[in-house]
Order: C-alpha cells, then sequence, then structure tokens
C-alpha cells in the first residue's frame, strides 16, 4: 500500500471550483484507494495482517528464547515463562511460531510475486504477440497443469534445498499459469483498442505497449489475482512443510510446526491450535483483503459505494 | 463425439511424452538413489559402481528414457531401486496406492458435488437470506483452511467420539489408523459398519474445501441464468417457479461447476495426498514421502506419470459433460 491516506479534495483546482467538480478530479487510482479504504473488513483484515507480521519480526528481538534453542524442558505446559508452552526437544513455541510466521509471509508473498511477474509478462506475451509465441505458451501451461505440484515440488526442494527462497521459487513455478491465462485474455481484448494502434503507429516497441501500454488497464485483475495467489502459496508451502518436504527442520514454518506437533492435538492442544490459527489468520485476512481489492476495482458486483 | 474424444487423446499424447521427459530428465539428474547404499560402512566405490551398472544407472538419460518409456507402456514400470524396499515391483506399489486415494478421492469428488450444487442453488434462489450468509461465511472459512488441519481436528473430534460410544458400552465406529488390516469381515451390518467408520472422517475433510468452492461458484452461475433473458422468458409464459429453476435455471448454471469440478482434481488429489498423512493411510501420500526420501527414480515417475494421466482424462470427461448439459456446445 503505497499511500494510505484518504486523497484530498483541496488543491489548487478547488479554488472557486464547485464541490461536485473536486469529485469528478479524482483519478482512477485515487477513486479505487478510496473505495478500499472504506471496505470495513478488507481494512479490518489489512490492520490485523500488518499486526500479525509486525509482531513476528519485532516479536524475536524482544523475546526471551530464540526458535533454535533447545534448553527449555521438554513438553512444559504454557506458564508465564513459555505462554505458548515447549515442544518435545524444549523448544519455546511462541519463539517458533514468530520464525515460521516470517517464513510463512516471507515465502507466500515472494511466490506470489514471481508469479505474478512471470504470468503477466508470458500471458501478456503470448495475447499481444499471439501465433508461435502463444501456442508455446499454451502448451507450457498445459504441461504445467498436468504435472501434479505436489510432486514435482517435494522432488525439487529436496534436491535443492528448503531454504525458505527455494520453496518460495518452486512454489511459484506451479501457481503462475492462472494469471497467465487471464492475463492473456484480457490482453486479446485489449490489443485490438485504439490507443493499443496508436502507440503503434507512433513506433513503441512490443515491451514499451505491454508495460506501458497494456499492463497498467490489467491493474485490477493482476492485484487481485496477485493477492489471492499470496494466500494459495502460504497454504501450499504449509502443505509441502507440512509432509516435511518443504522448509527442513532445524528451520522451521508455520506447516513445519503443525506436522511435528500435531499428534499433540488431544493432549496438548495448545501446541496444535496456535499454529494452526495463526495459519488460518494469516490465509483469512490475505483473502478478504483480495475481496476488498475486488471490490474496490469493481464497483458494479459490490455494495460497497464510494 | 467419438471421433472427438479420440482426437482429444491424441493431442493430450506429445503434452504426456514432453511431461515424462521432463519429469525423468528432472528425476535423474537431481537425486541420487544410491546414496542410502553409498553412506553404508564397508561398501566400497567399486560396489557402488556394480549396483549403478547392475541396474542401468550408468547409462546415458536418453536411453535411460526411452527403456524406462517402452517398459511403461507395456505395464513393466521397473522395480524400486533404492534399497530399503528391497527391489519392489512399482507397478503394483503405485496401483495400489492409487487405488487406496482415488476411492477417498471419488466419494469426497461426489459427496462434494451434491451438497455444493444443492447449497449454492438454495443461497442463489434465496438471495442474502440467512441461509445465503451462513453458506457464504462457512465458504470463505475453508477457503482458507489447509486441508491436513481439517483433517487433524476431525481425527481428534473421531478420537473422542470413539472414546464416548465406548464409555457408553458400545463399540469404537471411527476408525483413526487406516483402514482395518485384514479387510472387511463380518456379515453385511458389521461390513457397513467399518467402512462407513473407515471412511467418514477422511472422506469429510477432504471434501469440505471443494464443497465450499463448488457451493460459491454453483451460487454465481444460478444467479447469473436466473437474471437471463430466457429465464425471464419462461416466468412470463406462466410457468411455476420450482420448474423455472429446476428446467430453465438450474441445467444451465451446472456448467461452470462441471468445468471446476473437473479441473480440480488435480487440487483433490494434493489434498488426499494430505489426508491420508493425517489418518495414517498408506496411498499416493506415503508413496511419494518415501520415494521423496529416497529419490527412487522409478517410484517417483510412476507417481507422477500417473497423476498426470488421471488430470488429463478428467479434463476430458469435463469437455464431454458439457455436451450433455449444454445443448449450445457441439464439439467438433
Amino acid at each position: 500500500m503505497a499511500d494510505l491516506t484518504a486523497p484530498t479534495t483541496s488543491g489548487p483546482r478547488a479554488a472557486g471550483a464547485h464541490e461536485f467538480d473536486a469529485t469528478k478530479a479524482r483519478s482512477q487510482g485515487e477513486l479505487v484507494l478510496r473505495r478500499f479504504l472504506r471496505h470495513k473488513l478488507a481494512m479490518t483484515s489489512l490492520a490485523t495482517l500488518v499486526l500479525l507480521i509486525v509482531m513476528a519480526y519485532v516479536g524475536p528481538v524482544f523475546w526471551a528464547f530464540s526458535y533454535e534453542d533447545t534448553s527449555s524442558g521438554s513438553y512444559l505446559a504454557p506458564s508465564p515463562d513459555h505462554p505458548l508452552g515447549t515442544t518435545q526437544v524444549g523448544k519455546d513455541l511462541l519463539a517458533l511460531l514468530m520464525r515460521g510466521t516470517q517464513y510463512s509471509i516471507q515465502i507466500g508473498l515472494l511466490a506470489a510475486l514471481a508469479a505474478t511477474v512471470l504470468g503477466v509478462l508470458l500471458g501478456a506475451l503470448s495475447g499481444y504477440l499471439r501465433g508461435f509465441v502463444d501456442s508455446l505458451v499454451n502448451r507450457v501451461v498445459d504441461l504445467l497443469l498436468i504435472l501434479p505440484l505436489i510432486g514435482v515440488a517435494a522432488i525439487v526442494i529436496r534436491a535443492i534445498s528448503g531454504a525458505w527462497f527455494v520453496v518460495a521459487l518452486t512454489v511459484a513455478a506451479f501457481l503462475w499459469m492462472q494469471i497467465a491465462r487471464i492475463t492473456r485474455g484480457e490482453t486479446l481484448s485489449l490489443s485490438e483498442r485504439e490507443f493499443v494502434e496508436a502507440a503503434r503507429a507512433s513506433g513503441a516497441g512490443t515491451w514499451r505497449i505491454i508495460l506501458k501500454h497494456l499492463v497498467p488497464n490489467m491493474v485490477g485483475s493482476i492485484t487481485v489475482n496477485a493477492t489471492l495467489t499470496v494466500a494459495t502459496a502460504v497454504l501450499t508451502e504449509a502443505a509441502l512443510s507440512f509432509l516435511g518436504l518443504g522448509v527442513q527442520i532445524p528451520d522451521t514454518s508455520l506447516g513445519v510446526i503443525i506436522g511435528e506437533n500435531y499428534t499433540q492435538v488431544m493432549m496438548r492442544p495448545w501446541l496444535f491450535w496456535a499454529p494452526f490459527l495463526v495459519l488460518v489468520l494469516i490465509s483469512l485476512t490475505i483473502n478478504f483483503i483480495g475481496d476488498g481489492l475486488r471490490d474496490a476495482f469493481d464497483p458494479r458486483q459490490t455494495k460497497v459505494r464510494a | 463425439m467419438i471421433r472427438y474424444i479420440i482426437r482429444r487423446l491424441l493431442i493430450s499424447i506429445p503434452v504426456l511424452l514432453v511431461g515424462t521427459f521432463l519429469s525423468y530428465v528432472m528425476v535423474t539428474s537431481l537425486g541420487d538413489p544410491l546414496s542410502e547404499l553409498r553412506a553404508k560402512p564397508g561398501v566400497t566405490e567399486a560396489d557402488v559402481q556394480a549396483a549403478a551398472h547392475a541396474l542401468g544407472l550408468d547409462k546415458p538419460v536418453l536411453v535411460r528414457y526411452w527403456d524406462w518409456l517402452t517398459g511403461f507402456v507395456q505395464g513393466d514400470w521397473g522395480t524400486s531401486v533404492a534399497l530399503g524396499t528391497a527391489r519392489a515391483d512399482v507397478y503394483t506399489m503405485v496401483t495400489d496406492a492409487l487405488w487406496v486415494t482415488v476411492q477417498l478421492v471419488i466419494a469426497a469428488q461426489v459427496l462434494a458435488i451434491i451438497l455444493g450444487v444443492a447449497v449454492g442453488v438454495l443461497a442463489a434462489v434465496r438471495q442474502y437470506s440467512i441461509f445465503d450468509y451462513t453458506a457464504t461465511s462457512l465458504a470463505f472459512l475453508m477457503f482458507s483452511m489447509p486441508v491436513f488441519c481439517v483433517a487433524i481436528l476431525l481425527k481428534s473430534y473421531g478420537i473422542q467420539l470413539n472414546n464416548l460410544l465406548v464409555s457408553l458400552g458400545l463399540d469404537r465406529w471411527l476408525t483413526t489408523a487406516g483402514p482395518p488390516t485384514g479387510g472387511y469381515t463380518g456379515d453385511l451390518g458389521e461390513v457397513v459398519f467399518s467402512y462407513t467408520g473407515t471412511f467418514l472422517l477422511p472422506t469429510i475433510s477432504l471434501m469440505l474445501i471443494s464443497f465450499a468452492a463448488y457451493s460459491r461458484f454453483q451460487r454465481a452461475s444460478m444467479l447469473e441464468t436466473l437474471h437471463s433473458d430466457y429465464v425471464r422468458t419462461a416466468r412470463a409464459k406462466g410457468i411455476s417457479q420450482a420448474r423455472v429453476i429446476f428446467r430453465h435455471a438450474f441445467r444451465n448454471a451446472l456448467i461452470p461447476v462441471t468445468t471446476l469440478a473437473a479441473l480440480s482434481f488435480g487440487t483433490l488429489f494434493t489434498g488426499a495426498v494430505l489426508t491420508e498423512t493425517v489418518f495414517g493411510w498408506h496411498g499416493m501420500g506415503s508413496l511419494l514421502v518415501t520415494a521423496v526420501r529416497q529419490f527412487d527414480p522409478n517410484i517417483l515417475m510412476g507417481w507422477l506419470v500417473v497423476v498426470a494421466i488421471a488430470v488429463v482424462v478428467f479434463n476430458l470427461i469435463a469437455d464431454i459433460l458439457y455436451v450433455f448439459l449444454d445443448p449450445r456446445i457441439r464439439l467438433g
């Protein structure tokens, strides 16, 4: 979020102008931002998510235990010293949770970013150039859609490493196809429009047309899908790590913590519920933010008015 | 129609071939299946070389791929290479595991479609009612739920229910540690009892997430058809509400869900892998985990290819179902 302050209606053009003129002067971006800021559920979710992220990154600085510290007793019950108890090997669960949240968020964001960039570029390229490039990209999409993500990702991660960026990029390699399809579809219709023809007539190259003329016109659907991809990536990483095929111990992620402790759900419910709730909170808030963005970009579909 | 099916299958063959080749290169170049052997004390480099030669691991990738491919189409999927599973036949390993998983996936898919469509239609017909809002909120929650967490929760409640049954002097019903080893025995009542007890929890946990997606899709497409011109025409002719909903709107509103159901087979499969792990079933999930740990090329290939073929077949089924649902679509 670049600028969270509400757009002001004052300024040079307000002098002597009618009140309604000021409203008309709002740009598309300002309108979208305004609608998003008024979306209560999305704003609450954004605040919750930001709070969670701040806690995950700032918390470890002040917290007494490190996620690698195994000096505490095994399976201690929650107490003032260990608010969420300890695991079998004597790690403080709160410290693990903060580290795990960092990783889940980092992986989700990097995976979504990589998937979006790849999907938008390939989708726009295949929709704009058509012909050979289009069929090539389509065949690659077909191929990746039939290969099972969980199997291939597990193999690649096992072979290279369970470092967070490897996990993120591997997951991204299987999440860009939907964005590419959407971008391709929009490019096909946009590239018939006059402004693209004008740009081409004035000598703009393929990349300039894609980056300066096509992509800005698709910013709505790209943003919404990128946001939803973050949630998918977070859950995919959690699933892989839960199976022991993603992030590797001694490092940790929310999926690793759940996988390590879920057998204790009856005896020591907090060991499962704490990482579970954080994971659900992350993906739920991201989904709500995506929903709010969709409403903000496409006001026809919603009851929220700007 | 048959010509269309044949043509579609022929088109997917090159995609599958490229897919298997890339998978083969990936599987063989990324890992060393003999690492367990190598790590054993007293094993010399010559032993490893001999083992690699005996297994054909020292041939060039292209030759090995060709050997694998010709074997695969003839039903000889090779043997597992790593030591742990003692050269077991991959075909039996993968098909056994697949059967376990497919039972789970189909049961969950059927339940999810029926429930999802029913809830979606009802939510659309009663738009903005309490039912609609409840269904929407639940669907949102389910979307954000990792499938393995649903499974873990259901398992823990299943154990509690069992304990309750036992304390009431009854038999425990729900199985939370895999299917019974001796198969299902006893009279019909007992078989049904143990069969439902085995399948109930894994099926529900796998079903819930697809169910959420289907109900949302069904609601959206039902709303769209309910507001379309031909439905208005039908109403204007004086046709009853029930007939309009089921005869005119419902049938066309099924199309998007059909696509989604067929395309979500891959996702459901991933979900099944996770659900099985939680409930201790020996299906494709545990097979993948062991194969990846040992980096066994033949098992990994069998696993990847079987899933890829399944996805292709389900996509085709979706295309064929369109024709039955929407007479406006013609397959050419």
